[in-house]
């Protein structure tokens, strides 16, 4: 089966900026994501998750390597079919959470009626319905990234990426929210790529892990966990859940332990 | 210097070569704009004479004057504020719509009352930078973090021993802000006055130049005071900035 | 921008009857507060409240006063036109380069804090005396803090906005209506109300010094022939119109505001 979505030997460099010399962020770095998968991504501070995940979003290009979407390259753009959930609460203040979600699909020039359809139902989904008309600054800091996933759902990815997205939120909402991702990849059987600093978050939610090393990032092992598909958070009870997580350890360990050490 | 501060000095640099050039090349009519160079030598002249020292004296001390009353006024104001959260909400819009008022107005009111001295020059530029010193005290005092305050009262600091030693350094940088302005505010609110009607000082001379048609001594006026107020806020930039550069700002 | 503007940093009014009912009783004591020192000082030097309001009725009910009133509206509004939509636009094409903004700001703030009138001279000696010197006094008095405003408004948009506006794969155009338009518009109009109340005052003061007509011709006239009641009267006037108007101002400022 090809490969969803697919990274081959990316790299990428910032180039220097005044007396600071150039940066090399990332790579080389390979990845394949099978059609339907949760991947996970973890790694120690500054190894470049993030500038992974701008260059597998096309919002950031690599200096080398191909990047590729249902085998298209992907190139300085967004792919249709590609939705991305940031770090930071990107809600747009000046509206609703209903016209956050709609916003997209308004700005596609889709019809107001199948608008307000996938809106609906999305905002259903992420149990939303009832604060349509509050604006992001009435609600709670996990309502408003439920937002920024109810703005991305409506336009039906096929690849959903989100960066860390939960980092912001207290342990107990996160174990929810992911009970809630794990629902939503169900549901829309999209392929899932997930970035988080959370090694508990990677095992529970994913069906690999990809552990990177410090800067330059590189992946130093892919950790398949083989859970079900019908799994939630409860799985923090098995066994194998210790097993996984310990694993994710062992590698990260050395490598976080130099990321600190080349903080400056 | 750095990038930005370049392109600032080739910016300012190069207007002044396009406006001498445009001067003599008699595009602009010498009645009204004459070249910078010209404008350089009347500020040296007038400097030279030593007839202008006087008057330029006369409105720092008025400055002065309204800086000092103003600033005193406005911590206390601020201070008082802070304390008695009612009357502060119930002054509120008031405050808040004050700049828009042209309290310059007040300016003929003053000469009136207190007749053609200082005082209406000291009021105006009073009136001008209370508020803005009264609004920054406030704003200060609003950002002390509860945190710090908290920790002061753990570790059982007096009254006083608070105060001194953590409200007000935690709260200066935005007192220092209030200071910056009620600066500008004196100075334009005195010059401002003199300007419109005044026997002596830096805004009169100005204003008398002009009626005698004396463009050199105008001009050189002007460019003096423009070199004062940029060399007033380029130390308080500095100043500032060694001060609290390493202090986060909430 | 740490110090232009922080006259703006007021806490947000308070809601509910009792506040408004409180700002009523402050406004209550100033108007007091006014009675004795008219008593003080009398009647020759300071007029009543009273006084003042009836003066003020008086200078209404006289035909020329339609003609200086509507010479300072003209001015002042066509100032504030330049002001405003100068300003605006002048500052987002400085605020959407970080250089040209870095450069700019010391500069705007050297002009910020330097006393313009004093270079009314060169604005009278370029325009001659009439309306259009009068607007160039009121434009250029608020189209300064305008432009600061509205160049920290674009320069300060939060990027994940502008990231968010790319992923959702939109046009420049989009963004630039959609998102950037809502983004700075609360700034924006923070800074439309410092303009509006710099542009007042830059018409009023040309009038004072320069004019044949007009509200700040009258004030000064006033003051000539010594008459401190039609002063306070044309003062009383131009201070109510200032207040409502920033009043009105400011609870849309802080509508836009509230959202954020």
């Amino acid at each position: 089966m090809t490969a969803h979505a697919r990274l081959q030997g990316i790299t990428r460099t910032y180039p220097s900026v005044g007396a600071h010399p150039p940066v090399h962020a990332l790579g080389p770095l390979d990845l394949e994501l099978q059609q339907g998968e949760f991947f996970s991504v973890v790694g120690p501070s500054g190894c470049g998750k993030s500038t992974l995940f701008d260059v597998l979003a096309g919002l950031s290009t690599a200096n080398s390597g191909t990047v590729e979407f249902e085998d298209k390259p992907v190139t300085g753009s967004v792919p249709d079919g590609i939705g991305v959930v940031f770090q930071e609460d990107a809600s747009f203040p000046w509206l609703t959470v209903w016209d956050n979600a709609a916003f997209g699909l308004r700005r596609a020039g889709l019809p107001e009626r199948e608008v307000a359809e996938r809106v609906e139902h999305a905002l259903s989904f992420m149990g939303l319905r009832s604060f349509a008309r509050a604006y992001p600054a009435q609600l709670s800091g996990g309502m408003r990234q439920r937002v920024c996933i109810a703005r991305t759902l409506v336009a039906r990815p096929r690849l959903l990426l989100l960066d860390e997205p939960f980092g912001a939120l207290d342990q107990q909402t996160r174990l929810l929210m992911g009970d809630e991702v794990l629902n939503l990849w169900r549901e829309t059987g999209a392929t899932v790529l997930l970035i988080t600093h959370a090694l508990d978050e990677a095992a529970m939610l994913s069906d690999r892990v990809g552990v990177m090393s410090a800067r330059p990032g590189r992946f130093i092992d892919l950790v398949t966990t083989g859970w079900p598909k019908e799994r939630d958070s409860t799985i923090v009870a098995e066994p194998d859940f210790g097993q996984v997580t310990a694993r994710l350890w062992s590698l990260l360990r050395a490598e976080s332990m130099k990321a600190i050490a080349g903080l400056p | 210097m750095t990038r930005a501060g370049g392109i600032r000095a080739a910016v300012i640099g190069g207007a002044a070569a396009a406006l001498e050039i445009a001067c003599h090349a008699g595009w602009i009519d010498p009645v009204s704009v004459i070249p910078p160079s010209q404008m350089v030598a009347g500020a040296y002249t007038l400097l030279a004479s030593g007839e202008y020292y006087a008057d330029i004296l006369l409105t720092l001390e008025n400055v002065g004057l309204a800086l000092l009353v103003s600033l005193a006024f406005g911590f206390l104001g601020g201070l008082v504020l802070h304390r008695l959260p009612r009357l502060r909400q119930a002054i509120d819009p008031l405050l808040a719509s004050y700049y828009a008022v042209p309290t310059f107005l007040f300016y003929p009111l003053f000469i009136v009352l207190f007749g053609l001295n200082r005082w209406p020059l000291v009021a105006i530029g009073f009136l001008f930078a209370v508020v803005a010193m009264m609004l920054n005290t406030l704003n200060g005092f609003d950002r002390v973090p509860v945190v710090l305050t908290k920790t002061a009262r753990v570790m059982r600091l007096t009254r006083t021993q608070e105060i001194a030693r953590v409200t007000l350094p935690a709260c200066a940088p935005y007192i220092f802000t209030g200071v910056k302005l009620a600066i500008a505010y004196s100075f334009i609110g005195v010059i401002a006055g003199e300007f419109v009607l005044s026997g002596a000082g830096f805004g009169f001379k100005i204003a008398f130049a002009y009626n005698n048609f004396d463009n050199p001594t105008m001009y050189g006026l002007m460019l003096l005071l423009l070199l004062l107020v940029g060399s007033v806020n380029m130390l308080l930039y500095y100043w500032e900035r060694r001060l609290y550069a390493r202090q986060v700002r909430a | 921008m740490s110090a232009v503007g922080e006259e703006l940093a007021v806490s947000t009014p308070q809601t509910g009857v009792s506040g408004v009912l409180d700002t009523l009783y402050a406004i209550a004591a100033l108007l007091f507060a006014w009675q004795v020192l008219h008593w003080i000082a009398g009647g020759l030097v300071l007029p009543s409240p009273l006084g003042a309001a009836n003066r003020l009725a008086l200078i209404a009910a006289d035909p020329e006063f339609a003609g200086h009133a509507w010479e300072t509206g003209r001015a002042f509004a066509t100032a504030l036109l330049i002001s405003l939509i100068g300003g605006l636009g002048l500052g987002v094409l400085l605020g959407v380069h970080r250089l040209s903004s870095e450069v700019a700001e010391p500069m705007l703030v050297a002009l910020y804090s330097m006393p313009k009138i004093t270079l009314y001279p060169v604005i009278l000696l370029l325009f001659g005396l009439g309306i259009s010197a009068k607007i160039a006094f009121g434009a250029l008095h608020g189209i300064i803090p305008v432009i600061m405003f509205s160049m920290n408004a674009v320069r300060n948009i939060r990027p994940v906005y502008l990231r968010s506006a790319r992923a959702m794969r939109l046009a420049a155009l989009q963004t630039g209506l959609h998102v950037m338009v809502p983004a700075t518009l609360p700034e924006i109009v923070s800074g439309f109300r410092l303009g509006f109340a710099l542009t007042l005052l830059g018409t009023l003061i040309g009038e004072m010094f320069a004019s044949q007509r007009g509200i700040g011709y009258m004030l000064l006239k006033a003051m000539e022939s010594n008459e401190p009641t039609t002063i306070t009267a044309l003062a009383l006037l131009l201070i109510v119109f200032a207040t409502c108007a920033s009043w009105i101002l400011l609870a849309i400022d802080n509508r836009l505001h509230r959202r954020t």
